[in-house]
């Protein structure tokens, strides 16, 4: 029986930890700074909102560990020793490892401005961030978020439910300008117009400034412009959390470096989730994978390794998902910020409603790429089986009606989507007969 | 709370408080000829009647101290009954007794006589947490049922008895404007989508004082409905201008309890339909809650009774319908003709036939959130308490554990009914009843109206449908076992964030499910589609179809192609 420890109980340890429970009756450590038990991080803004509590945002209820026999620690870790293999915790205590798994996640990314330290200034990263937001924003009525993208639009949604007046900055010349296409940005612009929130594209911030008492009083830009507010939220991003590592004889450069396996340069140590850097970036996928979903699935393939069998990391097609206000944004596949002269992106948007699709094929044999969804929820096993079997976009579009993971009685665009296809390429993609369907469905029955 | 909606929460209140005043504005004095519209019974009416005449000119202003004068007139007419009836044969001087007092008050006696054709039937099946109504069947004949509410409603003097109508208008008008007016104000020039926003920190829907006084009101008002309803007198005559619009007979507590029902329903469904407009699925049900709670469950069996057939809940299935295989239920219906046979068939063929045949197609939800009573109030005036449902394992557990045990003796008590009934009352007999009533008072009447919407601030909007509906248990086994239903699971979009859990009124932990990419089989989902609507990744999905692969397990979830697992 060996000794697992894993640094970090968000999704990538946690899921780690569980899998090789599942495998092996190891003894498992897992160790946290923040929180005792493992929550959603990506709950956050729900429990801003006041759509639930912290407890709700907890996978598991307490009991879970125990029973499990996982032993859970509320420690921060500030040495790890790979010739001991010990590590080592701010309130000195010692934990022995036969074999240690670095899961520390992230940290908000800032690019030293002046005055960022300040009162009012926060990320949106953890819970103690959560706390502090809660603080600063009581009873404020003018907040600044510094950079679109994901984080930053849950934060101006949170802002929002407080009558707080937002006003984003973005680098790019469109929103979350470094993942999206153009057109589809547009329908986030709409989104935080409709909700009242201001954005000024092409501006970064060059200085916060500080009031009498040391609190935010207002932000310089790089434009020269002033804008007065109570609050700044930081979400440009999120870096590897490895500055306690700096002492240790890990091999690191934006995150912990490690292999197809895991594996970092020292041995029986392993780095998984937000805090891992391929050494060798995977074909199609970043180095740093900073998502909910690459975390467990890091977690999940570890932990084969760890019972036994020696396993590298191979992901299946991409796909991901987030919600800007109202709008449901779902994506299967490769779809580009800008597009390969070799490859095209049909864009289809509905005239007045907030729905709108985006595929992205090659323009040669029209393999079907990627897609990008709008007010349509998709099948992920449909996307996951067809782009492994690179189909043809005409294939797509043809079955898309199979797709489709909206709720019973909602409307049908696809026909739409087809038509718009057809009229485009001047192709006759003929659109699933409903008919058809009604018969197969008697047929099993008569 | 912006303006509107406080304007609109004043006025709901505003209705309340006249609701409230209105209970106090009455003087009450007996109405002598209003006996014979009670009492068919000649002989019960010819000794009340003096009883009743020896108080008619004192005003009460107090419905308590009305009941106990009523009360003691009526056990005063008891003694004489019982007297006359352990009397040898009567003697001429007797008769002649009677047949003065029968000359006195001729003309009532005559219209009683007159409908003593139209048998004492009690509309027993009426509300789910009604008791059994007692027939005069004892064997000296005195009057055992209690028309106490009956004359009170007839007695009132005063302010509301005078413009009735007006008052009735006043106070609907100020339920619907007022909560209009909320809704407008909540929704009305706002962007449809799910606003949760600050449903944990409102004192109202995280159970602090405002929502237990909420519950203790519920509380209050059902035990009151259910065993002392002549205090809710002044109400019964404030409907009762809806009433005659059905033109069958005085208004009752039933008939309140139903324009009370239906009201929360329609007006909360309102509610429901705008906070829900941007999802069909949500629309289409809110519909259709609200559409079988006002014909089926309110206006159908007031017409029926129009038509002086059994006025019957044609959407009522049994074992929640428990009264549906009493022998009075049995012999009504059998005694109503073509009709009542019908409805005897059409009620069991809603059990053999269409519960379980649905079920398997569509899952429980076909009943519970789109058609059902309690599913409908659970739906619209229970929406913003869903949350309250405990999602832990100890509440599954025990949930389970409750659930079947009232199915089992709710099973039990009707089948020793069955037996008494074809056994002619030999065996079993008096058993039967003190299980009846039993069942009828700890699960009809506290389990399911008392506690089942009492709760409803403080353990969710289900507590009835997820604990203690024994028709909601058959269901829970069919779908769980035999039908095309599910939750589809959205391969591994799940972020566990806990919406979908937290806004399931079933307690379901649905993220356990969702994040390990297991379909959703649980015998208690309703099928809401609550989950599906509030989670932000779009990972859930309610639909039907082929029962292969219907509950799954992917230890590993797709996405993470290195990983097979050889099964
Ligand atoms: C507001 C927000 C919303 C998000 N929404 C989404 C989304 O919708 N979809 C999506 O795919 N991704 C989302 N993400 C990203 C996603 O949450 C992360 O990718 C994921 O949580 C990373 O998991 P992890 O296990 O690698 O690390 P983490 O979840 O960060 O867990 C690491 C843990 O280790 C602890 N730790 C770190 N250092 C030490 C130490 N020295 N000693 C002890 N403990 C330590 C930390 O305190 C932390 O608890 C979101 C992130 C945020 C902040
Ligand atoms: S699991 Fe979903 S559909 Fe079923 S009862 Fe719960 S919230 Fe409603
Ligand atoms: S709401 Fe959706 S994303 Fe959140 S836990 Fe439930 S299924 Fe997963």
């Amino acid at each position: 029986m060996q000794h697992i420890v894993i640094i970090g109980n968000g999704i990538s340890g946690i899921t780690c930890a569980r899998h090789i429970r599942k495998k092996t009756k190891d003894a498992i450590t897992v160790i946290s700074a923040e929180s005792e038990h493992f929550y959603s991080r990506t709950a956050l803004m729900y429990i801003y909102m006041g759509h639930m509590k912290y407890e709700h945002t907890k996978p598991y209820e307490d009991f879970f560990w125990s029973k499990n026999n996982i032993r859970l620690l509320k420690k921060r870790i500030t040495k790890i020793d790979d010739e001991a293999k010990n590590i080592m915790a701010d309130d000195g205590t010692v934990i022995n490892f036969d074999k240690l798994i670095i899961a520390t996640g992230s940290v908000t990314a800032m690019y030293n401005w002046p005055g960022q330290d300040l009162k009012g200034v926060s990320g949106l990263y953890n819970l103690q961030d959560l706390q502090k937001i809660e603080k600063e924003t009581e009873n404020i009525k003018q907040a600044v978020i510094i950079g679109g993208g994901l984080i930053g639009v849950e934060l101006a949604e949170m802002l929002h439910t407080r009558h707080i007046a937002v006003t984003i900055l973005v680098k790019d010349n469109y929103y979350w300008g470094n993942v999206l296409p153009e057109q589809d940005a547009k329908l986030i612009e709409k989104q935080l117009k409709k909700n009242g929130i201001k954005i000024l594209y092409n501006t970064e911030l060059k200085e916060i400034k500080a009031d009498e008492a040391g609190k935010v009083k207002s932000i310089l830009l790089n434009t020269g412009d002033e804008i007065k507010c109570e609050f700044v939220g930081i979400t440009t991003g999120v870096k590897p959390n490895i500055s306690f590592l700096k002492d240790s004889n890990l091999n690191t450069d934006k995150g912990i470096l490690i292999n197809e396996y895991f594996e970092t340069n020292c041995k029986d140590i392993y780095a998984i989730g937000d805090c891992a850097q391929f050494a060798n970036a995977l074909p199609g996928r970043k180095a740093i994978e900073q998502v909910w979903y690459t975390g467990r699935m890091h977690g999940e393939t570890l932990a084969q390794t760890i019972a036994g069998k020696r396993s590298p990391y191979t992901p299946g097609p991409w796909f991901n998902s987030a919600k800007f206000f109202d709008l449901e944004y779902q994506t299967y596949g490769d779809v580009p910020t800008i597009q390969k002269d070799t490859h095209k992106y049909f864009f289809w948007r509905h005239t007045h409603k907030d729905v709108a699709i985006g595929i992205y094929y090659n323009q040669a044999d029209k393999t079907f790429m990627g897609i990008n969804s709008y007010g349509i929820r998709m099948r992920h096993v449909f996307f996951d089986e067809f782009l492994k079997e690179k189909k043809t976009v005409q294939f797509i579009l043809a079955n898309l009606n199979s797709a489709i993971f909206d709720a019973e009685f909602s409307q049908n665009h696809i026909p739409d989507i087809i038509d718009a296809w057809n009229k485009d390429t001047g192709e006759n993609v003929k659109k699933q007969q409903k008919t058809a369907k009604v018969f197969s469905f008697l047929k099993k029955f008569l | 709370m912006n303006r509107t909606e406080r304007l609109g929460m004043m006025l709901v209140l505003a209705g309340l408080l006249l609701l409230l005043i209105l209970l106090n504005t009455q003087t009450y004095t007996f109405n002598t000829k209003s006996a014979g519209e009670f009492i068919e019974d000649s002989t019960q009416l010819s000794f009340l009647q003096p009883e009743i005449t020896k108080i008619k000119n004192s005003v009460f202003t107090s419905k308590v101290a009305f009941a106990s004068a009523y009360k003691n007139a009526v056990d005063a007419a008891n003694v004489n009954i019982e007297a006359a009836a352990n009397a040898p044969e009567p003697s001429e001087n007797n008769e002649e007794e009677t047949d003065s007092l029968k000359n006195k008050e001729e003309q009532v006696v005559k219209k009683a006589d007159k409908e003593e054709k139209d048998s004492v039937t009690e509309d027993a099946i009426q509300t789910a947490g009604k008791q059994e109504a007692k027939i005069d069947d004892n064997e000296t004949g005195g009057i055992e049922e209690d028309y106490t509410t009956g004359f009170l409603v007839k007695a009132a003097r005063g302010p509301l008895q005078e413009h009735t109508t007006t008052f009735l208008i006043t106070v609907l008008g100020l339920f619907t404007l007022g909560s209009l007016l909320v809704t407008y104000g909540k929704y009305a020039g706002k962007p449809a989508g799910i606003k949760n926003n600050d449903l944990f920190k409102k004192p109202i829907t995280t159970v602090k004082w405002p929502a237990v006084l909420v519950g203790l009101g519920l509380i209050a008002f059902y035990i009151i409905l259910y065993w002392f309803p002549y205090l809710l007198s002044d109400w019964i005559l404030l409907v009762t201008p809806i009433k005659n619009l059905f033109k069958n007979g005085p208004a009752d507590e039933n008939f309140l309890y139903g324009v009370i029902y239906s009201l929360a329903v329609l007006l909360l469904g309102i509610k429901m339909f705008i906070k829900y407009r941007h999802s069909s699925y949500q629309k289409i049900r809110t519909i259709s809650v609200s559409f079988f709670q006002l014909s089926f469950a309110f206006i159908i069996p007031e017409i029926l009774a129009y038509l002086k057939k059994p006025s019957v809940d044609l959407k009522n299935i049994w074992p929640l319908d428990y009264t549906f295989f009493y022998d009075s239920n049995i012999n009504e219906l059998l005694s109503n003709g073509k009709l009542g046979v019908f409805m005897l068939v059409w009620g069991i063929a809603l059990l053999v036939v269409i519960v379980p045949l649905f079920t398997y197609f569509f899952g429980k939800r076909w009943y519970c959130s789109w058609v059902c009573g309690c599913g409908g109030l659970a739906e619209t005036a229970g929406d913003p308490f869903r949350h309250l449902s405990s999602k832990k394992l100890v509440a599954w557990k025990a949930e389970r554990i409750v659930i079947y045990s009232v199915l089992i003796i709710s099973v039990g008590m009707t089948v020793t009914t069955l037996i008494n009934y074809f056994s002619n009352g030999a065996v079993l007999g008096t058993a039967t009843e003190s299980f009846q009533k039993w069942y009828g008072f700890f699960i009809g009447s506290i389990f399911a109206g008392v506690i089942g919407t009492g709760l409803y601030p403080i353990m969710g909007s289900r507590v009835w449908c997820r604990f203690g509906c024994p028709l909601a248990a058959i269901f829970g086994i069919i779908q769980r076992y035999k039908s095309r239903f599910r939750i589809t699971t959205n391969g591994g979009q799940c972020i566990s964030c806990g919406n979908c859990s937290t806004s399931c009124e079933m307690g379901i932990d649905v993220r356990w499910y969702a994040q390990r990419q297991q379909n959703i089989v649980r015998s208690s989902c309703v099928g809401c589609g609550i989950c599906a609507e509030v989670c932000p990744r779009g990972v859930l999905k309610l639909e039907n179809g082929k029962t292969e692969n219907r509950i799954n397990n992917n230890p590993i979830i797709i996405g993470n192609d290195g990983i097979h697992v050889v099964q």
